[in-house]
């Protein structure tokens, strides 16, 4: 099916999500705006202005109710997502990289970017989902990131027991999300390779990750075993995980920012690319952006995916039948097998 | 704590030196006396002179020897006989520096100095070493001779039961040998990091793998890629082997600096740019330094001009038994191996010669039983003299043929491969000196008299030319005029040429074919069998097509073309982003392409082609440098039974097809296997962490979805959700204009 262009950012998106319903798109650009577009027909529901400098991240929690942003005017605000009102803002020291809810929607994490003077913090915060109701200033759990390189991702795991970090070094690490203790570290991608994206699965009981050293590995929640690992030819900022039954993953990237106006759009391999998830196979491109891409983001229903570009458009495409129908032999023969 | 200066007493004088025992410094600093000597020679063999002409003797000699390094009258000493009167026939000769005293040892050594004195030239340390009584024994001792060591099988590539090629790739620092596989991934054969320091070659038959090193070159063979050969040549750059593997040129762009005692090069190498190497003893046979191309060696700001060098320089004919050189403008120096001395001991004298080219292959001359090879060469117009192409029969040095040609402002010399033609392509000039077309100037050398045929009316420069390989056919690219400020490179057009048919076994006359113009095509690579070939746009920014093409297409024949020698059919085009370069595999069954990081840094790789351009694998890898086919030796078949394979055909074919298909089912089988083992394992992956997390939520009291799952969950109750959507129309659009 065409896609659907969302044009309304001037700059380059960093973060697009879907609402936990899959009827809402929330994208997050340099140009200092939050937009929030219905996926069905690509309309425009709304834009969350305040934000004083670049945004990097939002996120929405499981009621569509509340809208977490952070830029860098070290930042991390609190919006009504019906109405557009600020709820609530906490200020930083450094530019806030990343904010996750849990899958509860009753914790808020923050990762702050570490700079010159600054360590890298991750703080997590007890949320009221009542839009009315007024939110803590203090968070329940703070980690200062000293002994680990530089953190780019986080989240936070299934049943709110762990925090995972991605580092600039190509590591991931597992911390106990109650006590902030750094449990285990695993050395998944390549050696200075930073880890660009972590984007969980339905359940959080496992994680996808993308690295600069052009591979996207599947991780298991609880073990950091890498479980899955998809090569491609390009540094990868982003990678997703389609919801079951269709076993899919997409990865988006793209050479460098800076290296690509010295490129054609061929080149730069502009491309959301599919993988099964279990074959580790590439099954499709879907062209389309002039620019590398920012970030993929699957609906929760598997209905369509979107992705935000440097070229500063969203493209959201839904899914054809065949995308649900194509299987490889093993897995129809399996399906019959189940069957009868 | 030792006593500082100001503590010492100056009453208390030391005066114990009697009794310290200095033997161990005496020992250390004591003069070496051979070290101190090697600034000494010694000259023998000089005439026996009276005390009156002593004199006259030194200074003659002192001439000669301060053309090679700074000494004086007085540091020449020529000793007398006992009775004073009558010098002892030699002298020594004290120089600045051991080095100048090496110097005139090389330099000077067997120099004759008139008829009767041939001096000898040693320095008096070798006398010492080797002269003293004692010193060399006696009675010959014939030398061990080592026990025999089974080597590795060279050629045992050549015995694969599929008979599939190998060839090497250098990606990364890695170099890898793989069998190519017609379908399915290459099997790897070797793969060493650091293999080589710049790129990798094969001998010419495939017998070796040849890496470079700082060092020198190494040869790699056998299926163990043992090491087999070393030629240590310091900053060596390239290598060049001889037809037959025997012998190995190597050049290095700097001279060469040899110090004494290399086990391996000796002074001889000292200063030189090339050696030439036995690759059997792994010993330098000659060395030679680079000849600079005349002209200036600088520009007009005083810059100095790089030079291109002529790779290679030495040109072997097709049997190695001689190896060529030429002095640009002056003539030809032709050297015969295994001992490379200089044929009949004087270089060719060609005035104004400015290229030349071996016949590829033992010509077969009308009526001519001997044994010869044939050189081409041409000098252009000197003076009124026209410029001249000719061929001359070594080692006679008879000229075969020769041709006088006019308005000439280049030529290039291409041989066909079986030495059955070689084709003159001469770019002509009009009397202003503005180039305007190009002739092809085509000597017969199997037919009687060596006729020259000409195939002239070709517009424009011909940029690039290549015979079919055991063929008559040619191709040739030509290309406009270069818009001057124009970043792109003017269009080209392709033309292909085939003889005419005639009655029995002669070549008819060349015959144009077809002209495809608008291309931007600059290479050809033909296959190495014949008949198909690639015509293609490499090093090229905008384009990079691929063209693949047959001479002698089974299908309908254009009635045009129905007294020509070839069906021309174009079978494919490709592309390829970024192509640098092109390699038929020796059978001609496969082209792979590849696009090499030591040009641009851009989707660097390679593709797999079969001989019609079907895309049959491609693979990008970062950081790709190189791509090379690994050679065959020539076929062992004799025609009989090579005539046998090809009447047999569909029966091998036959074969080789159910083997193919046993092998394409099997693999088949691998994969699904592999990927039900995946599935499976998966599966239950899935179920025992979503049974762990289902256990756990319950065990802390939590529903069984999370809030985010929850949130996906349709309500049964609620049916099928609605949803409404606005649409605005513009019916009509309406402007009016208020006063």
């Amino acid at each position: 099916m065409r896609p659907i262009l969302l044009q309304g950012h001037e700059r380059a998106l960093t973060q697009v999500k879907f609402s936990k319903e899959g009827d809402l798109i929330f994208s997050v650009s340099k140009d200092h705006l939050v937009c929030a577009w219905y996926s069905a027909n690509g309309e425009r529901f709304g834009a969350y202005k305040g934000h004083q400098g670049a945004l990097w991240t939002v996120d929405v929690d499981p009621s569509t109710t509340l809208l977490a942003t952070g830029a860098a005017d070290s930042t991390m605000r609190l919006w009504e997502v019906r109405t557009g009102k600020l709820l609530k803002t906490w200020d930083y020291p450094t530019a806030v990289k990343r904010v996750e809810f849990s899958e509860d929607g009753k914790q808020l994490l923050a990762l702050t970017e570490k700079r010159t003077g600054h360590l890298s913090n991750i703080y997590v915060y007890d949320i009221n989902p009542d839009p009315e109701a007024s939110q803590t200033e203090e968070p329940s759990l703070r980690i200062t990131v000293d002994e680990l390189p530089r953190v780019t991702v986080a989240g936070i795991s299934c049943l709110s027991k762990y925090i995972v970090t991605g580092h600039e070094d190509g590591s991931i690490s597992q911390w106990d999300a109650k006590t902030g203790e750094l449990i285990h570290t695993a050395f998944s991608h390549d050696e200075n390779q930073l880890v660009s994206d972590l984007q969980w699965s339905a359940d959080r009981t496992y994680f996808i990750t993308s690295s600069k050293d052009k591979t996207a590995k599947l991780h298991d929640t609880s073990s950091l075993e890498v479980l899955k690992t998809y090569v491609a030819d390009t540094p990868l900022n982003s990678a997703a995980i389609t919801p079951e039954p269709t076993q899919y993953v997409i990865l988006g990237g793209g050479q460098a920012a800076m290296d690509v106006t010295t490129t054609s759009a061929r080149q730069g391999k502009f491309e959301a690319r599919f993988y099964h998830k279990v074959f580790e196979e590439e099954i499709g491109r879907v062209r389309g952006h002039f620019g590398p891409l920012n970030y993929v983001a699957v609906s929760p229903t598997g209905h369509c995916y979107c992705s935000g570009g440097e070229d500063g458009y969203v493209r959201v495409h839904h899914f054809d039948p065949p995308y649900f129908d194509f299987k490889f032999e093993v897995e129809r023969e399996r399906e019959q097998g189940l069957r009868f | 704590m030792a006593p500082s200066f100001e503590q010492l007493d100056p009453e208390d004088d030391y005066d114990g030196e009697e009794e310290i025992d200095f033997s161990d410094l005496r020992e250390q600093y004591e003069v070496r006396m051979e070290e101190g000597l090697d600034t000494f020679i010694v000259i023998d063999g000089l005439p026996k002179v009276t005390p009156s002409q002593k004199d006259k003797l030194v200074k003659f000699l002192l001439r000669k020897l301060t053309s090679v390094g700074r000494t004086k009258e007085e540091n020449v000493f020529m000793p007398m006989n006992e009775a004073g009167e009558e010098s002892e026939g030699f002298a020594f000769v004290e120089y600045e520096s051991p080095a100048q005293a090496a110097a005139a040892v090389k330099a000077l050594h067997g120099t004759a100095l008139d008829k009767r004195h041939t001096i000898a030239v040693n320095k008096l340390t070798d006398i010492e070493r080797y002269g003293r009584e004692g010193r060399i024994e006696e009675t010959y001792n014939p030398p061990q001779i080592a026990a025999f060591e089974e080597k590795e099988h060279l050629r045992w590539w050549l015995g694969d039961a599929e008979g599939r090629d190998q060839f090497v790739m250098y990606r990364g620092d890695n170099v890898g040998v793989f069998w190519n596989e017609s379908a399915g991934a290459p099997e790897q054969v070797v793969d060493r990091m650091h293999w080589t320091e710049s790129f990798v070659q094969w001998s010419p038959k495939g017998t070796y793998l040849t890496s470079m090193h700082t060092q020198g070159v190494q040869l790699w063979g056998g299926p163990n890629w043992s090491r087999h050969k070393r030629f240590m040549h310091p900053g060596v750059n390239l290598v060049d082997f001889s037809p037959d593997e025997r012998f190995i040129t190597t050049w290095s762009h700097r001279p060469m600096e040899v110090e004494e005692g290399n086990p391996v090069l000796s002074l001889e190498e000292d200063g030189k740019n090339y050696i030439i190497w036995d690759v059997a003893t792994a010993k330098p046979i000659r060395s030679f330094v680079t000849l600079d191309l005349p002209g200036p060696t600088q520009d007009e700001e005083g810059n100095p001009i790089k030079k291109k060098i002529q790779w290679p320089a030495f040109k072997w004919s097709s049997d190695a038994k001689y190896v060529a050189r030429m002095t640009q403008g002056q003539g030809i120096s032709v050297y015969e191996l295994p001992r490379m001395n200089l044929m009949d001991k004087q270089s060719i004298k060609i005035e104004g010669v400015m290229d030349f080219e071996w016949c590829p292959a033992p010509p077969q001359r009308d009526n001519i039983r001997e044994y010869e090879q044939l050189l081409c060469y041409w000098t252009p117009e000197m003076g009124s003299n026209p410029a001249k192409v000719g061929l001359m029969s070594i080692p006679t040095k008879n000229i075969v043929r020769t041709r006088n040609l006019f308005n000439v402002s280049d030529a290039k010399l291409h041989w066909q491969s079986e030495s059955a033609f070689v084709c003159v392509k001469v770019d002509r000039h009009s009397k202003s000196k503005k180039t305007t077309g190009t002739n092809l100037e085509i000597f017969r050398v199997r037919e009687k008299g060596v006729p020259v045929e000409v195939v002239d009316n070709i517009p424009n420069t011909v940029i690039n030319f290549a015979w079919e390989p055991k063929g008559d056919r040619f191709i040739l690219i030509t290309a406009g005029e270069v818009t001057q400020g124009v970043a792109v490179p003017p269009k080209t057009s392709v033309s292909f040429y085939c003889p005419e048919k005639v009655k029995g076994n002669a070549v008819g006359n060349f015959k144009l074919i077809r002209t495809v113009d608008k291309k931007n095509n600059n290479a050809i690579h033909w296959s190495p069998a014949g008949r198909f070939v690639v015509v293609a746009t490499v090093l090229n920014q905008q384009s990079f097509d691929l063209d693949f093409w047959d001479f002698d297409f089974e299908g309908e024949r254009d009635e045009k073309d129905k007294d020509l020698t070839a069906n021309l059919q174009l079978m494919g085009t490709a592309d390829h982003y970024g192509v640098t370069d092109i390699d038929w595999d020796p059978s001609g069954r496969f082209v792979a392409t590849s696009a090499s990081v030591w040009k641009h840094r851009m989707e660097n790789g390679y593709h797999l082609y079969n001989f019609s351009g079907t895309l049959l694998r491609e693979e990008p890898i970062e950081a790709f440098k190189q791509w090379s086919w690994r050679p065959r030796p020539e076929r062992l078949l004799s025609k009989e039974e090579m005539k046998n394979v090809r009447k047999n055909l569909r029966e091998y074919s036959r074969q080789f097809e159910e083997i193919d298909q046993a092998k394409k089912s099997s693999a088949n089988k691998a994969v699904v296997e592999e990927r039900r083992r995946q599935l499976e394992e998966w599966l239950a992956w899935r179920e025992r962490t979503q049974a762990d997390l289902l256990e756990e939520r319950r065990e802390l009291g939590l529903p069984d979805l999370s809030e985010e799952r929850e949130a996906l969950v349709v309500d049964e109750a609620e049916g099928e959700k609605v949803v409404e959507e606005m649409f605005e129309e513009i019916l009509e659009e309406h402007e009016e204009v208020v006063e």
